[in-house]
């Protein structure tokens, strides 16, 4: 498994801490999960910050802030700061949105963000598209890591365009990357695997699920097979059938 | 002075960010601080001077996806 900025994950499971039913469920969700980043936000203090950070803590598990909600390169470089003196890490979620209904990032304030943080020493987590352009930009800006999505954030649709983000996966083999967002089952993670993404990050697929806590650990169980099935190297796909039982000593009936 | 605390107007008699945090009840909260769209660390909150119509944002730890 790649590493992400030297860090190598006990699994390769991110999950999100929002939406979930109850503080307990989101517990037992990432107990479940094995999940070894938590996903945080920062918003203005209105009295439940501070038994929320403690949760987290007590999750013992390390903390990835986003700039969630951010629309343009400012806001989203701003929030980025607060973030690492909040939750002391460097390691910082870049979203830019650019578009309400999709959520889709906005490419040109990614990469202006990203250039920024960068040069200040963040470990940018760039929320980005399949698009390759954009991903050799955000390397050349400083990224070691990359997000292409999966499908709008929480749509649920899995992946959306296999044959972008496959070609995004082959033309940089080494950059260690994550599919964020647009997960719903554990069938579209276990896929994710299988293409030879590094690891997944999810949040109401588990948590907008009946049994949030069942369904962590689904999703827990198809990281595991798909990373395993790819280190396996799976069978070449054939259009036409080929007998898998022996043709020679068949009976003359 | 009155400044605006996350959108809500806020009259303070502090005159420094540090002392406008702990009249505001965030004395020991683990909070990031904002003036005016810029980050302040909380190293530089105590020299950080405010002025009447300034813009304070206080940020918590929160939910994410």
């Amino acid at each position: 498994m790649r590493d992400f900025y030297g860090v190598t994950l006990p699994n390769a499971l991110m999950l999100g801490t929002a939406q979930y039913p109850s503080p307990a469920v989101l517990a037992d969700a990432f107990r479940e999960s094995r999940a070894g980043v938590a996903t945080v936000s920062l918003r203005r203090e209105a009295g439940q910050g501070q038994a929320f950070w403690s949760l987290i803590r007590d999750l013992g598990v390390r903390v990835l802030p986003n700039t969630a909600g951010c629309h343009s390169a400012r806001e989203a470089v701003t929030t980025a700061r607060m973030a690492r003196e909040l939750f002391q890490t460097d390691w910082i979620k870049l979203e830019v949105i650019g578009h309400t209904d999709t959520l889709q990032p906005d490419p040109f304030g990614l990469l202006e963000a990203a250039t920024v943080l960068c040069a200040e020493g963040f470990q940018v987590f760039p929320y980005t598209t399949e698009d390759q352009v954009l991903a050799a930009r955000l390397l050349d800006a400083g990224c070691r890591v990359l997000m292409p999505w999966g499908a709008p954030i929480g749509s649920g649709l899995g992946l959306n365009n296999r044959h972008g983000l496959r070609m995004l996966r082959a033309a940089f083999p080494d950059v260690p990357m994550v599919i964020d967002a647009g997960l719903g089952l554990p069938s579209h993670a276990a896929d994710a695997m299988e293409m030879g993404f590094d690891a997944v990050l999810l949040n109401s697929a588990v948590a907008q699920a009946g049994d949030p806590v069942a369904m962590a650990r689904a999703f827990a169980l198809a990281v595991q097979a798909g990373a395993l099935a790819r280190d396996a190297d799976p069978m070449g796909v054939r259009d036409m059938g080929v007998p898998s039982t022996p043709l020679i000593g068949k009976a003359w009936l | 002075m009155r400044i605006e605390v996350n959108g809500t107007p806020r009259d303070i008699t502090a005159t420094t960010l540090a002392d406008a945090l702990a009249e505001l009840g965030w004395a020991d909260a683990r909070v990031a601080t904002a003036l005016n769209g810029d980050f302040v660390p909380s190293s530089a909150r105590a020299g950080q001077a405010l002025r009447d119509g300034d813009r304070l944002e206080v940020l918590a730890p929160m939910q994410g996806g």
